[in-house]
Formats: C-alpha cells, structure tokens, sequence
C-alpha cells in the first residue's frame, strides 16, 4: 500500500531529532488517528529574506505520518518563510510518490506543523502575522488542546 | 526494502489466516477435475459430491458432539453470523427482541447486531473486564424476558481471551434463551463439547485451521427457529440455498481432521512458545504490557503494546526484518479508530496505538521465535527514537 519512497522515508528518516534553542516549535496532533507531530525550526537571515536555516522533526504516528514529516523537513530547508508556508499537502503527496487515500490528513498534518513551527516563530518575535497563517493557527489550537488531555502524563514525564 | 521481498519471511499472523495445509490441498484436488459433480444432483457424480461434504459434515459433528444434521456449512464466518443474528431475531420475534452481544466481538457480529437495532430490535452489549472476560453476573441481570439470544465468542481474536463459555451457557439454559458463540479462533485448537457448553449456534471457519478460505460452517441446534439469509433452490436441508462449494468442504473437513490428531502437542508446543514471547518481550522491553489474559488465553496468541509509539509504525519496521505481525492501532484502522476490544478492556486511547498482534501456528520454529525476540527490543526503540514522547535515551 506504501511506495517505495513513503517507506525510504519511513526507514530512513532526514533531519530527524530536536532542535535545542529553536526559533519556532510546531506541535500538531491528529485527533482522529492520534497522532503528534513536532516541528522546530531555525531562522537565519540573509540580506532582506529570512531563511529555515535548520529544520528537524519528532513524530509519534504511523508509517505515513513519519514519512511525510520528514518529507517536508527536506522540501522547506533553505527556503523563505513565505516559500515555505506555501507547500500544500500536494506537494508532500507528490514528493512521496503518492499516499493510501486513508492516509492523505499525515500530509495535512505535516503542514500544519510548518505553519505552527512558522507561527511560533513570528509570534515570539513580535513580527506580523499573515491573515491566513493566524486563522490556520486557530483551528490547529482547538484540535491540539483536546489531544494534549489525551497525551498529559506522557508530556509530563519528557525530560527537557 | 529488495532483502526483505527475497528472504525467508516469518509468518506471525496465523489468526488472520492460515497457509492450506499440503494434506488439504490433496484431498480436495479431485473434486475441482473429476468428482465435480453437484452435490444436489440425484445422479452418480452429484451423490459421490454429497458424501463428500457429508463426510466433513461427520468429522465436525463428531469433534463438537453435535448431530451430522445439525451442520450447515456457508461461505465464511461472516456469512454464519450475519445469519444467526438475523436468522435468529426474524424467526424469533415472536417470543421477544432483544439481543445481547458481548462488547469485544468481531466486526461481523458488531454490525449485524447495529443493524438490527436500527430495524427495531434491542441491542444491548455485554461488558468485560480488564482481561476481557465477560462480565457474567452483568450478563445474567442484562438477560430479561424479552432476550431472544446471545452471542459471545468463545475467543477473542484481537487479545486471545477465551471467554468462561460453560458458565455462560449455563446461565442462558437457566434463562431459556438462545445460545451462539462465535468459534473461529478457538475451533481445532481446544476440545469443543456443544452439548457440555449448552451452545445452541457455533460459527466456525475453515481459513483459520490450515484449510481453504470460502468454507465455513454454523452448527444448529435441532429445533432452533431460524430464518435463512439466502433463499434460492433449497439446499443445506432448505436452511442455506447455494451451490455446495464441496472441494472447500471436503478440504476443510481434511484440515480439522489433521488439527484435532495433532491437537494435544501443538496445544503444548504454542503455549510454551507463547509464554516464552510474552515472558521476554516484557522483560527485555521497557514500557510494555500484555494486553489479555497471561493464562487463559489461546494457545498461539500475543498482543502486547509499547507506550509512545504507534503500532503500524512497528509493525511495518518489523515487516522490513521479515516478520509479518498485525496492529489493531487507529492509524492502521479504516475508520482510524481504536481498537473496539482494547476500549472495551478499559485500556486508554494512547495506551491501544502501540499495540501488535503476534500470533503463531503449525509451522512456528522456536528459531523464528528467537530471531523475533532479537529483532523486536531494536524495532522498539527505534520508533521510538522518532516518537517526541520518548522519555530517556536508553530505551
């Protein structure tokens, strides 16, 4: 049901880890399947643009879900803030080869992570906010707090 | 991924189905080419058809103690249990509607009893305990006069729990309602005395026992009222209309045949390998559990979970090793919810994603079970290393 590239992904997996001092930290979890993915990036300015100098991520979830984190990790690394918030779920889907229907949400999820790690990082440092990333931001809130209930006593014992 | 295709794969899902056995296969070959007559017809070819189901039809009386015409043999387990429930509750609704299945059941069972309750019959669902046993004092207040049957499985396929199947039949005697067990798992494995169980319906399936898939069978106590699901040119004594699939039947009388000569050592056998997996597996792997019961439970059933991952995840690492395993985890699922079962045993929502299915069966070596011992603590942890809600890093 995988492709060949969902499970190089799988196997394999870029840019996997933590990011110690991040600029933006992404947490996202799916209601539905339960699963959490997190995002931290690293923002380093060149010239006028401010670039994803680093990007790594940590997934609790399926075979999909692993793969297409990882998969974005590569796609956005080096690129603007505005270049990045501009991959789609498609794209993801596209750099995989392709996704079981049943498993197309990892890709949103994924996404949804960039943006939150995105939003993160902006908010922090005062900067502004797109429209559209703070109305993302909204939704993912509301779906993320019901998880957080879920998953308290495995977030409380997480060593910083 | 090309090392994992070419090399010897180890099979660890005998309980979603099983290899036909050689024996099988050889007993069933003649009826395809040349005795392929149908079992209806009343000339030479379709009598030599019908005394070769009527033989498997014996082999399974025998082993249950039941009549050879209490025997009915369908498609698949699903077949015989959409049957009985709605064979049952149409036939019966004179004398009542309500109908009690146990929480844990298979889907089959789940969904024909959901469905009769959305055409006016009463459904209610009989709880379990942590290990999944059926609550039977619960049962016996949840059986009022308007209860026409109740289904429990005799074993659960997700967590191996074999239910106290005497106990209750001896409470739905007491009530005078009808009695159905869905068998699949258990059958061939373990000694099944329907009479000594008080069962009045017994689903059962050839797929499970080494024999082929698409024969299966519904033990029928005479006198039970049941309704037919199919209607067509009356054969299994007008019960059950279709074409008499007869190689199938003849494999999967074969098939219990040679479970129920081996069936006291292999009994042992997989026990012993059971408890060896389970014994290790706890020992050897941090943040694991059995789901289950640790003793009564089918001979060739592990399902174990692993706090902070998901078992797909593990389950597709193993695959990469050459072990094949199931999960019951909600991304693994087509509606991605959790497993019914482990809900129903109380076992939290993030506690049911890690959990893997293992179960063994004729062909298990204890070697495969060695290499799987060594192969999984490393699978683990290397999820694991993935998932954020890794706690240290010396899993």
């Amino acid at each position: 049901m995988y492709t060949e590239k969902v499970l190089e992904y799988f196997h394999k997996p870029k840019n996997l880890g933590k990011i110690k001092n991040a600029d933006g930290v992404g947490k996202v979890g799916n209601l539905a399947c339960g699963d959490m993915m997190y995002l931290y990036i690293k923002i380093k300015k060149e010239g006028k643009k401010e670039i994803i100098s680093d990007i790594k991520f940590q997934t609790f979830g399926c075979v999909a879900a692993i793969a297409t984190s990882s998969a974005i990790t590569e796609m956005v690394k080096g690129k603007t803030i505005e270049e990045a918030l501009e991959i789609g779920k498609g794209d993801i889907i596209d750099s995989l080869d392709g996704l079981p229907p049943i498993k197309i949400h990892c890709s949103v999820l994924a996404t949804e992570a960039l943006a939150e790690a995105i939003y993160d990082y902006l908010f922090n440092n005062k900067k502004p906010i797109p429209k559209s990333l703070e109305e993302k931001h909204k939704q993912i809130v509301r779906g993320n707090e019901m998880l957080a209930e879920r998953y308290e006593e495995w977030m409380e014992n997480q060593q910083e | 991924m090309k090392n994992a295709k070419t090399k010897k794969r180890i099979y660890f899902d005998y309980a979603a189905t099983t290899p036909v056995d050689k024996a099988v296969i050889k007993a069933m070959l003649p009826y395809y080419t040349e005795k392929y007559g149908n079992s209806a017809s009343i000339h030479s070819m379709g009598v030599e058809a019908n005394k070769a189901a009527d033989k498997a039809r014996e082999t399974i009386a025998n082993y249950l103690s039941c009549q050879i015409s209490e025997v009915f043999f369908t498609s698949s387990a699903t077949e015989s249990n959409n049957w009985t429930l709605k064979g049952i509750a149409a036939a019966n609704k004179d004398k009542g509607n309500k109908i009690i299945v146990s929480a844990i059941e298979h889907d089959c069972v789940l969904n024909s009893a959901k469905y009769l309750a959305q055409n006016g019959f009463k459904v209610e669902f009989a709880p379990v305990d942590e290990f999944g046993f059926v609550d039977t004092k619960k049962l016996k207040e949840m059986i009022t006069k308007d209860t026409i049957l109740v289904s429990i499985m005799h074993s659960n396929n997700e967590i191996g729990t074999i239910e106290p199947i005497e106990e209750i039949g001896k409470i739905c005697k007491e009530k005078g309602v009808l009695f159905h067990t869905d068998a699949c798992q258990s059958f061939g494995k373990m000694p099944i005395n329907v009479q000594k169980l008080n069962i009045d319906l017994l689903t059962a399936s050839s797929h499970k026992i080494y024999g082929p898939k698409g024969a299966a069978l519904l033990y029928i106590r005479n006198g039970v009222k049941i309704e037919p699901l199919l209607h067509g040119g009356g054969h299994e004594r007008g019960k059950r209309s279709s074409t008499v699939n007869v190689p199938a039947i003849v494999g999967f009388g074969k098939a219990l045949e040679l479970c129920i000569k081996e069936m006291y050592d292999e009994r042992l056998r997989q026990t012993k390998l059971r408890d060896k997996m389970i014994k290790t597996i706890l020992k050897k792997i941090d943040h694991s559990h059995l789901n289950g019961h640790p003793v009564k439970r089918l001979p060739n059933n592990i399902n174990v979970r692993f706090d902070f991952i998901e078992g797909e995840a593990l389950m597709m690492e193993l695959d990469s090793k050459g072990i094949e395993v199931s999960t019951v985890s909600a991304c693994a699922s087509p509606k991605l919810e959790s497993s019914h079962v482990l809900l129903a045993c109380g076992v939290d929502e993030k506690y049911a994603q890690g959990t893997i299915r293992v179960s063994i069966g004729r062909y298990t070596t204890e070697k495969e079970v060695d290499y799987f011992l060594e192969v999984l603590p490393e699978a683990v942890r290397k999820i694991r290393s993935i998932s954020p809600m890794n706690l240290r890093e010396d899993f």
